[in-house]
């Protein structure tokens, strides 16, 4: 969010080391694609964890994976993406200057990722309940090469956790975007931190789409048993 | 200005100097619509006993799903090329992380160890 904050119903200004705004904003563009790329790198050595443990137990992987519930996390992932699009429809709102639609498409953006969190809280729960949290009272009902289960739940808590936090970071910018948007601080000349934030919000969504395959969805047919 | 780049289509201006670039809203429900119901076809594909295929069709599913969001939703498709570039390497950046380390482990039990 490089700009200066902006005097309302003024034309906006850039600032004295760019020549005019959109080379402003481009540079505000590569600096978020820049963090983003810091963030695919934190994902992706869980990810390459989470392969490499995969491959060398994929019997535990497998059952451990058919403890997780395949329809609430197709649902939830539903619920993700319906937050995108009301991200993305938001940033459209800023670009076109309809203020009322953007405070409109954040909030929904901000219900929907609530929504989304409930959901998890609830999973959560469920697997506290089952024992199914790494730790001295973990057990795997069922499973096959059960001592090498925790690795799949340690995974799955760290990986879902680590895309909660960037959610629950994301709320806490989307309350000052949904405020300053109420105040008519966007407009079509100037939206940069709407259109930033909505670059974050669907990389968290992008990480979602590959965590939902790789914890979901392995050996639902149950051929390993 | 160099005519290399496709922007299927578009003006060739816009990726040197992109104008503020409205997406029409039938293009995100569109996109929208896509990654739904491919999120409930890779659920329905996981059940299908595929063998080793399973996790080659849910990952081609999820990158392909990321893609469109890229695309459309993160405005990839109409960005700057020096911006286009950065993503790609730090996507590249990424493969090579998965890729070797794979490629070791995969191929370890292959030779023998001399002295195991």
């Amino acid at each position: 969010m490089s700009s200066t904050a902006t005097p309302l119903d003024q034309t906006p200004v850039a600032r004295h080391h760019f020549e005019n705004l959109e080379q402003q904003k481009d540079a505000s563009t590569i600096g978020m694609w820049v963090f983003l790329i810091t963030e695919i790198m934190f994902f992706g050595g869980l990810f390459m964890a989470y392969f490499a443990y995969r491959q060398a137990y994929p019997a535990a992987f497998a059952s451990a994976s058919n403890k997780t519930n395949l329809l609430i996390g197709a649902f939830n992932t539903t619920v993700l993406i319906c937050s995108s699009l009301t991200m993305a429809l938001a940033v459209r709102a800023a670009a076109t200057g309809k203020k009322n639609l953007i405070v409109l498409f954040l909030i929904l953006t901000l219900l929907l990722g609530g929504a989304f969190l409930g959901v998890k809280a609830y999973e959560y729960h469920d697997k506290w309940v089952h024992h199914e949290v790494p730790g001295a009272h973990f057990e795997c009902e069922g499973c096959q090469d059960a001592g090498h289960t925790p690795l799949f739940f340690a995974l799955y808590f760290g990986m879902t956790g680590l895309h909660a936090s960037h959610m629950i970071i994301g709320f806490f910018i989307l309350v000052y975007l949904i405020r300053q948007a109420g105040k008519g601080a966007y407009t079509p000349k100037w939206f940069t931190p709407v259109e930033m934030f909505g670059l974050y919000w669907h990389f968290v969504d992008i990480v979602w789409i590959f965590l939902f395959p790789l914890l979901y969805l392995i050996d639902r047919s149950g051929a390993a048993k | 200005m160099a005519h290399d780049h496709n922007t299927g289509g578009q003006d060739e201006n816009l990726t040197e100097h992109h104008s503020e670039h409205i997406v029409p809203i039938g293009i995100y429900i569109a996109v929208f619509l896509a990654l739904i119901v491919l999120t409930w076809v890779t659920s329905g594909v996981a059940t299908l006993d595929l063998g080793r295929l399973n996790i080659f069709v849910a990952l081609s599913i999820a990158i392909f799903k990321a893609s469109l969001v890229l695309l459309f939703f993160m405005h990839l498709k109409w960005a700057t090329r020096l911006t286009k570039m950065i993503v790609m390497s730090g996507i590249y950046w990424l493969i090579l992380l998965l890729f070797i380390v794979m490629m070791d482990l995969w191929t370890r039990g292959w030779m023998g160890v001399p002295g195991r």
